[in-house]
């Protein structure tokens, strides 16, 4: 609950760095006294003793000495903080990655696209300020005051009092304006955000809002919108640096009391120079770290602010229940392939006969947090082995909420799903993942040549394999078209495929998993007839032998299926094959005529 | 240089802002070295031991350089935070109006949100090019010439030697670290535009990674790259601390210098002690301003790199440009082409090739052919998004040239699978089409699209890209603003693929209700209920291969006959 005690906690094993980097300032702050010595002995000898310019030579000695060491052990002090910042930091990012692959891929969807990423580089960049300058300066201000305190009480008690009085103001105005300067801090990182991605979404949008002929009128709410937020950051701004402003005028006033003070003694003769300039030349270095504090504060409350969105998805992974190399940065060589499940089909001979076993839903329900309708409820339904089951039924009656539990991107609420009478739950999740083979709706392509996105599926295939998935997919004529064929780069850096191109590399994906249970969603909603036939058979050829579940509207495409399964809120309602359900299932019965109206 | 020339222009209308800002800066920075003047004036005048009275023009001057001082940082903040945000704002209209001509055509790479997501990070980090770049140069220069003034009043060689160790500092150090650090700022923007990218690969592409147990492996790709910009940014943080240290160095030495040169005259009485103190107080303050000049050369370096990314795109020519004496559109408005082609740039072989026909007012007709075989490029055509590349395109009777780009879309409804839907409400979505349309007759447009619960939904949030709605429902939502948009010539363009048959079909009766009079276009790969059609355009390899209606075409036993046999192949299989 406690923000700063948190952020201190991601320090863990990086302490040492940032203890000499304390070691290295509080010892700097040691030759500033020296500094100060000398040179105050310096001129004091000039001006009161008007001694001879040989004389002088030790003073400019012991100070030019001084003032060499004071900005080594600054450096040092510098380069140290850095140092262990970059280990928090790596640690924090190798964290943070653990945890989005943790949570999963509903959880990476159900956020705002690019925000995952914007929180894991520009979060943890944000946590820079806090470590590197923030963290070092808060023990450097209670440091640096102190050890010039000691040295300025024996010589100029007066002075060390009136020090001593304002210097704790400092703290206590910091506190005061920094919980009101904290909660806005917050809001202004919301905002910022806000806007940037206000823009970002206005020129995405452009072509649509050209078509809507509203382009150029979107200058005007562009501008409207940079007003809204300069106003809105400006009056969070006038309160923040009121904070910053208190410590300047402790600072610079008790500068001017302690010289008028030290002025009026020496006036009586109660001080001498020497010791006056002493004092005077210290003052500043005093209330310095104070100040820089009040500076760096503000970075600090914005490292502190992006820590928020960094601990919420941190939270969420739990302590990694579901596979411990997953949390934490990884050392050490990849792991290959983790524990290889068998099955018939691939090469081991005592392999469980998994595509001879059929998977059961029993009783299965699931409901979306914050939902109070479940997206399934007690669904009890079989997908027998080695066939095809096709699942129809309107949008919303649960079709992608039950794919998603075979793919175990989630878990059910209540009910078990069995493979061979087995819970898949009792597979190690990543197991589990090898036995299937899955052609979303919206195929994700990397931004890597189109080679790697269909290897990915299967790292050690020869080309052979290769080859004969992308001709299975039906990508051959378009690996032809590409200008460096197969090696061509995808995505932002190079050719972009059509949704229809998509799947069918996610088809040739399947081709090479070779994976005992199939998992389609709606495979043929974008491609064009002519590759549509083509597709069918090379979609039929790797159903052969393997179980398979298909999800979508469109009813030419599960017509052909061994056992159709309609869902409607959440629940099954009808079960069979097309010619029975054309008896029994109202919605699969008007869906079939509406649709094939015109095929007869 | 001339990149930064440009980007100067772009800022130039708040010079009088960063003047305000940059003066305050240099007041606050003179009332501190004020400061610390006065109160060496004061003690060492009091160690003559004076009368009282002699020291109260260091008293007042004390207390009023130490209030001074504070007031005028805090105002030179905000002055300074303003004018950022000021110029930020600047800076995206600038971006905004300079590419709003040049989409979509000259946009084609950036179709990608990441790179644009980029572009938008370019231009928010110019917004320190006033605080960072152009801001402490001036307040040095200021501060130094302040101190050659006061110096100089009592030694001209203490002035000099302290002018050139603020050349030393101003100008030797930046040199020093800017040659240091070389590269390291490009060199950071680059492995975070390659962590981005792999970042996003890695949120987007979350479910595939797991299913192919991909997660290690890229997990350790962005760890490397992740190191990588770590170890750069160790590298200009040592730098960083240098320069500090270098620059403590060089004040620490110009107070030596300049004591050196005082003091002779000390010795020999020529100048007074008093003179002595508050000299060495003032050149230790006056190096204030310098510590963040070696900061604004590297802002530079990075500011300099992303203007030049930034002007790379801005310099494309508009593919379509308003003609000086628009035609207004009026009257019914036929279409009609005539040995139309195009060929996008950078392809060898034509999208459309030689492509005539003629679809009156009020036509019903289908365009079908397989992907990539121009059909959708027509329909930029159309739009005006690209310009004919050879043939006419007539709309109304007249080259569609001579319209207004916008008045001509104002008069066509597209719907296309690519319609974005912003991340606002519901309700601003549709208003898009139809500015001040009451919730009534959004409502009315809703449950025509088949979004019969969405009227109730108005004020809701669509999510950023619409992502709180599902892909059916974007696609609903697209078809109501065209509804709202309520021209002459409707294009659905894909339109209802992801929607499921029954709702299709309601869709559809809606629209055709809405639609007396309109021409509707419709072009489609899945041939399906053809018979509605009056006519039907096959497009093969951007060939038109065949017109007619359904009966014709099948009657033809041609390209259309062909596409509607493989499509129904395996149904009648079956059966």
């Amino acid at each position: 609950m406690n923000i700063d005690r948190r952020m201190f906690s991601l320090i863990g094993g990086h302490r040492a760095p940032f203890i000499l980097s304390i070691a290295a300032s509080g010892a700097a702050a040691v030759m500033v006294i020296g500094q100060a010595a000398s040179l105050s002995r310096l001129v004091n000898d000039a001006f009161i003793e008007k001694a001879p310019p040989a004389a002088l030579l030790p003073s400019i000695g012991f100070f030019a000495l001084f003032s060499m060491l004071r900005m080594f052990l600054g450096w040092l002090g510098h380069a140290e903080a850095n140092r262990g910042t970059i280990a928090v930091r790596k640690d924090l990012f190798g964290r943070l990655t653990g945890a989005i692959a943790l949570r999963g891929p509903l959880y990476a969807r159900s956020l705002p696209s690019g925000r995952l990423s914007t929180t894991l580089i520009k979060g943890v960049e944000a946590l820079d300020a806090y470590f590197s300058q923030f963290l070092p300066q808060l023990v450097l201000a209670l440091l640096a005051p102190l050890i010039i305190l000691i040295a300025v009480f024996p010589v100029d008690p007066v002075s060390g009092f009136i020090l001593l009085a304002t210097a704790p103001l400092i703290p206590l105005f910091m506190a005061l304006i920094g919980k009101r300067a904290g909660a806005m801090t917050d809001r202004q990182w919301e905002t910022l955000s806000r806007m940037s991605g206000y823009f970002l979404d206005m020129l995405q949008g452009l072509p649509t809002l050209k078509l809507f002929a509203r382009s150029r009128s979107q200058h005007d709410a562009i501008a409207d919108a940079g007003e809204r937020f300069r106003t809105a950051t400006m009056k969070v701004l006038r309160v923040a640096f009121l904070s910053s402003l208190t410590l300047e005028l402790v600072g610079t006033i008790g500068t001017a009391m302690i010289a008028v003070a030290i002025g009026l003694r020496l006036l009586t003769a109660g001080l001498t120079f020497q010791t006056a300039l002493f004092v005077l030349l210290l003052t500043p270095d005093f209330y310095l770290p104070l100040r820089q504090l009040g500076l760096k504060f503000h970075a600090g409350m914005e490292g502190t602010s992006a820590s928020k969105d960094i601990f919420a998805v941190l939270d969420g992974a739990g302590n990694g229940s579901i596979d411990r190399s997953i949390n934490g940065p990884i050392d050490g060589p990849e792991p290959e392939g983790h524990q290889k499940v068998p099955f018939e089909g691939k090469n081991t001979p005592e392999a469980a006969p998994f595509h001879r076993s059929e998977i059961r839903f029993e009783g299965v329900s699931y409901s979306y947090p914050g939902s109070t309708e479940p997206a399934l409820s007690s669904l009890t339904c079989a997908i027998p082995a080695g066939r095809t089951t096709a699942v129809t039924g309107p949008s919303g009656a649960g079709k992608s909420t039950l794919m998603n539990l075979l793919l175990r991107f989630q878990d059910p609420c209540s009910g078990t799903i069995t493979a061979g009478g087995r819970p898949i739950g009792e597979y190690p999740v990543e197991a589990w993942r090898e036995l299937v083979a899955w052609v979303p709706q919206h195929p994700f392509l990397f931004n890597e040549t189109l080679r790697l996105n269909i290897m990915m599926a299967n790292r050690s295939a020869t080309e052979e394999t290769l080859l004969r998935a992308v001709r299975m997919a039906g990508l051959e004529e378009l690996v032809d078209r590409l200008p460096a064929g197969i090696d061509t780069p995808v995505g932002e850096q190079g050719i972009r495929f059509s949704g229809g191109e998509a799947q069918r590399i996610a088809l040739a994906r399947a081709f090479m998993k070779d994976a005992p249970l199939l998992v389609l969603d709606e495979p043929t909603s974008h491609t064009d007839p002519e590759l549509e036939a083509t597709l069918q058979r090379a979609i039929g050829t790797l159903m052969q032998n393997r179980t398979t579940l298909i999800i979508a509207h469109r009813l030419e495409t599960i017509r052909s299926a061994d056992t159709i399964l309609v869902l409607e809120g959440g629940r099954e309602t009808a079960t069979g094959t097309h010619r029975e359900l054309m008896e029994s299932s109202a919605f699969y019965r008007r869906a079939f005529l509406e649709h094939g109206e015109s095929v007869q | 240089m001339s990149i930064f020339f440009r980007l100067i222009r772009i800022v130039r209308p708040w010079a009088g802002w960063m003047l305000l800002a940059a003066f305050l800066s240099f007041a606050a920075t003179g009332s501190g070295i004020g400061l610390l003047m006065t109160a060496a004036y004061l003690i060492a005048k009091a160690a003559l031991q004076p009368p009282l009275a002699a020291l109260q023009i260091g008293i007042v001057g004390v207390r009023f350089f130490g209030l001074a001082r504070g007031v005028l940082r805090y105002l030179e903040r905000l002055a300074s935070h303003d004018t950022t945000f000021r110029i930020l704002t600047s800076l995206r209209l600038w971006f905004y109006d300079a590419l709003e001509p040049l989409a979509p055509a000259r946009l084609m790479q950036f179709r990608s949100a990441d790179l644009l997501q980029r572009i938008v990070d370019d231009i928010q980090s110019l917004e320190n090019l006033y605080t960072r770049v152009l801001a402490p140069p001036v307040t040095a220069l200021l501060t130094a010439l302040l101190l050659w003034f006061l110096l100089g009043f009592w030694s001209p060689l203490a002035a000099v030697i302290l002018l050139s160790f603020h050349l030393l500092a101003g100008i030797g150090v930046p040199l020093l670290t800017a040659r240091l650090s070389r590269g390291t700022a490009s060199g950071i923007l680059r492995w975070k535009a390659e962590e981005q990218m792999l970042a996003l690969d890695f949120a987007q592409g979350l479910a595939e990674l797991q299913m192919y147990g991909g997660i290690e492996r890229h997990r350790k790709r962005l760890e490397h790259a992740e190191s990588e910009k770590l170890a750069l940014e160790r590298k200009s943080a040592l730098v960083d601390g240098m320069q500090e240290t270098l620059i403590g160095l060089i004040m620490n030495a110009a107070v030596l210098g300049v004591l050196s040169a005082v003091l002779p005259e000390v010795s020999t009485g020529t100048l007074s002690g008093i003179a002595l103190s508050i000299a060495t107080l003032a050149v230790m303050a006056s190096f204030e301003p310098f510590l963040p000049l070696p900061g604004s050369v590297r802002h530079l370096e990075a500011d300099i790199h992303a203007g030049k990314r930034i002007f790379e795109i801005l310099d494309a020519t508009p593919e379509v440009t308003e003609p000086s004496s628009p035609r207004p559109i009026q009257g019914e408005l036929p279409i009609e082409a005539t040995a139309l082609s195009f060929t996008y740039p950078g392809t060898l072989r034509p999208a459309l090739d030689a492509v005539s026909f003629m679809i009156l007012q009020g036509a019903r007709v289908a365009i079908v052919g397989p992907s990539g075989s121009g059909k959708s490029t027509l329909t930029s055509l159309l739009v005006r998004f690209w310009n004919p590349g050879s043939g006419t395109l007539r709309i109304g009777r007249h080259p569609i040239e001579e319209y207004s780009p916008e008045a001509l879309r104002r008069h066509i409804a597209l719907v296309s699978q690519r319609t974005y839907v912003f991340a606002e409400t519901i309700r601003e979505n549709l208003l898009l089409a139809r500015p001040g349309a009451t919730d009534h007759e959004l409502g009315k447009a809703l449950r025509a699209a088949g979004l019969n619960h969405f009227p109730t939904r108005l004020g809701e949030f669509a999510g950023q890209h619409g992502m709180q709605l599902s892909g059916g429902e974007r696609q609903r939502l697209a078809i109501a603003r065209a509804i709202l948009q309520d021209a002459p010539v409707v294009i659905l363009d894909e339109a209802t693929a992801s929607l499921d048959a029954p709702t299709e079909q309601e869709v559809l009766r809606r629209i055709e209700e809405a639609s007396e009079g309109k021409t509707i276009i419709t072009i489609t790969h899945r041939l399906q209920e053809m018979e509605r059609f009056g006519s039907i355009l096959v497009l093969k390899d951007g060939r038109l291969a065949e017109t007619g209606t359904h009966t014709e075409l099948m009657r033809k036993q041609g390209v259309y006959h062909a596409m509607w046999n493989s499509q129904h192949q395996s149904i009648d299989g079956q059966q």
